[in-house]
């Protein structure tokens, strides 16, 4: 197999106010084409190694070790400049929250086609065609009317939609989902998910994946790296984890799960001592 | 009907169609277009559906904190629909509300103590603070809730403790009817256990009558007996739990439960596409 399209090795990462441990020795990559599932729950530091991706970690947080390879470059060592423009131009960003993350006072078509001139250099119209173009590619039914939309005249699933179509815009090989459906209806997001895949496939992007939500791992992720306390519980191709999970967490994370085609019954919460175990080997 | 705790028959909801502050008329929207619901005693009934389906209205008016435009609301047996305040507040105690974001309806200037505490006076629960905070520390022990909590602020809990908080808020009064509006879908799923084992037993023990508001059925199948798939105001289908998740009869009953990702590996859920979504 080629090489990874991104590659973190022994990552690292405390907290500048009491010097608390963030992220401690996480390693993962992504394959080109392929989906890399980050999951765990609240506190367990996904975001944080997403921002670290994307070089957008608060200034509350510091890297202490480790290595981040895209292209073949090391981001964490990078100089600002071309850092700004590598990033800019080959990683994207799909966010959680599609109303916060586009600008309530602008169009879609300027926050669309922000990319494309800045970083393309189109003029207007150009610009312009290829919104149209990517807008129609996510299934946008009217896209003339979307482009000249400001955000909340949208349902949050078109603008889930539209910033897709922003995601992809500049062929990025590289996309960092932060939990792009956690706002949406079931329904909604099953046709976004579907649709990232379908765009992933045909662009041959890498994707890395955030999510809480195992269902949604175990149906759209290749790999999956499982997270707890800022460290690397488990790891491996998707099917294995949920066929054969190795650790006690992982048992008792999908025994707890709710399911629809469970009868009504008492859930197992994950076990007290599994958890102190964690705790334990994380130090706090 | 006997068995029957809590009973909405025919209603309607619509909000708008006022005047506006300079002349135009505001558009009229019907949020609930002739629903009927009831929930016998014991019984813990889910209501589902998506956002703007009108879950969270119907909630709303079975506790009357809602008007109806048409129909009629029954607690136990009682025409509440047009009860004035003063005689609805004897009933207020009986039937108890949990939200979602516990943080919004907490107040966050009161301490976890005043806040459950308060409406044991109120209603006349407790003869005075020392047995409303005997009760609070005995159900705050039977949530797993350190007593320290007490004199906390609702923000320096966690959030799986400030539902409990709320929960125990609603318990302590010792209602006959809970409504939970999403109050899980804010938590992770080790949270989201705790909370569900937790209402599941209380339901059981003070012998409740639950109105469940979700959007997630997998949550609604651990929890409920019967089930109300609300869409767009209406309801398309009910039924007890096991049948409707077995066999749902109404093809958007049968869309939501084939969107929900389940956690085991279905190689071809992503593309499977039930026959209604086109037309949803």
């Amino acid at each position: 197999m080629s090489e990874p399209v991104l590659t973190v090795r022994g990552l690292g990462a405390v907290s500048e106010r009491d010097r608390a441990p963030i992220l401690h020795d996480v390693s993962l990559s992504v394959n080109r084409g392929e989906t890399r599932g980050l999951v765990g729950e609240s506190g367990a530091g996904k975001s944080t190694i997403g921002k670290a991706i994307l070089g957008i970690l608060p200034r509350t947080v510091r890297v202490t070790a480790g290595v981040i390879r895209f292209e073949g470059q090391d981001l964490l060592t990078m100089p600002a400049e071309p850092l700004r423009r590598l990033i800019g131009e080959r990683v994207a960003l799909i966010p959680q929250d599609p109303m916060s993350a586009l600008n309530p006072g602008r169009r879609i078509e300027g926050q669309l086609t922000d990319g494309l001139r800045l970083w393309r250099g189109l003029d207007g119209a150009a610009a312009r065609k290829t919104a149209l173009k990517l807008l129609d590619e996510v299934q946008i039914r009217d896209p003339e009317r979307v482009l000249k939309s400001y955000p909340h005249e949208l349902s949050g699933g078109m603008r889930q939609r539209a910033l897709i179509a922003a995601a992809f815009a500049l062929e990025p090989r590289l996309i960092v989902a932060d939990e792009p459906t956690t706002a949406l209806d079931v329904t909604v997001q099953k046709q976004i998910l579907r649709l990232v895949r379908a765009m992933q496939r045909a662009h041959g992007t890498a994707v890395v994946f955030i999510t809480h939500d195992l269902g949604v791992v175990a149906q759209v992720c290749d790999e999956v790296t499982l997270l707890f306390g800022g460290r690397v519980i488990e790891e491996g191709r998707t099917a294995d984890m949920f066929e054969r999970p190795r650790h006690a967490y992982t048992r008792a994370l999908l025994d707890e799960c709710p399911r629809y085609d469970r009868p009504k019954a008492a859930l197992r919460p994950v076990p007290a001592e599994v958890i102190a175990g964690l705790r334990a080997e994380a130090g706090r | 009907m006997t068995g029957d705790l809590i009973a909405a028959r025919d209603v309607h909801v619509a909000f708008g169609g006022g005047r506006r502050l300079f002349g135009g008329a505001s558009p009229r929207v019907e949020v609930l277009k002739g629903v009927s619901v009831r929930i016998a005693r014991k019984e813990t009934v889910g209501i589902v559906g998506e956002s703007g389906s009108g879950k969270t209205t119907l909630g709303r008016v079975l506790l009357r904190l809602v008007e109806t435009t048409a129909g009629r609301v029954e607690f136990d047996g009682q025409d509440i629909t047009r009860l004035p305040e003063t005689s609805m507040r004897p009933l207020r105690r009986r039937m108890q509300p949990i939200f979602q974001d516990p943080l919004a309806c907490l107040n966050p200037r009161h301490t976890i103590r005043r806040i459950v505490t308060e409406p044991l006076l109120f209603h006349g629960v407790a003869s005075g603070r020392s047995e409303a905070e005997a009760k609070a520390r005995r159900i705050f022990d039977r949530f797993s809730l350190p007593s320290a909590c007490l004199d906390r602020y609702p923000h320096e809990l966690s959030g799986g403790q400030r539902q409990r908080v709320g929960i125990a808020r609603a318990a302590l009064l010792a209602p006959d009817f809970l409504l939970a509006d999403e109050i899980v879908s804010g938590l992770d799923v080790s949270t989201q256990a705790q909370v569900l084992n937790l209402i599941g037993s209380l339901s059981l023990d003070l012998g409740l009558a639950m109105a469940f508001i979700s959007h997630d059925l997998s949550v609604i199948r651990t929890v409920c007996d019967r089930v109300y798939v609300l869409r767009l105001g209406e309801i398309v289908e009910e039924g007890s739990c096991e049948s409707v998740f077995s066999a749902p009869r109404h093809p958007y009953t049968r869309a939501l439960i084939d969107a929900i990702p389940l956690p085991t590996i279905t190689p071809d859920w992503l593309l499977r596409t039930p026959a209604v979504e086109a037309a949803a």
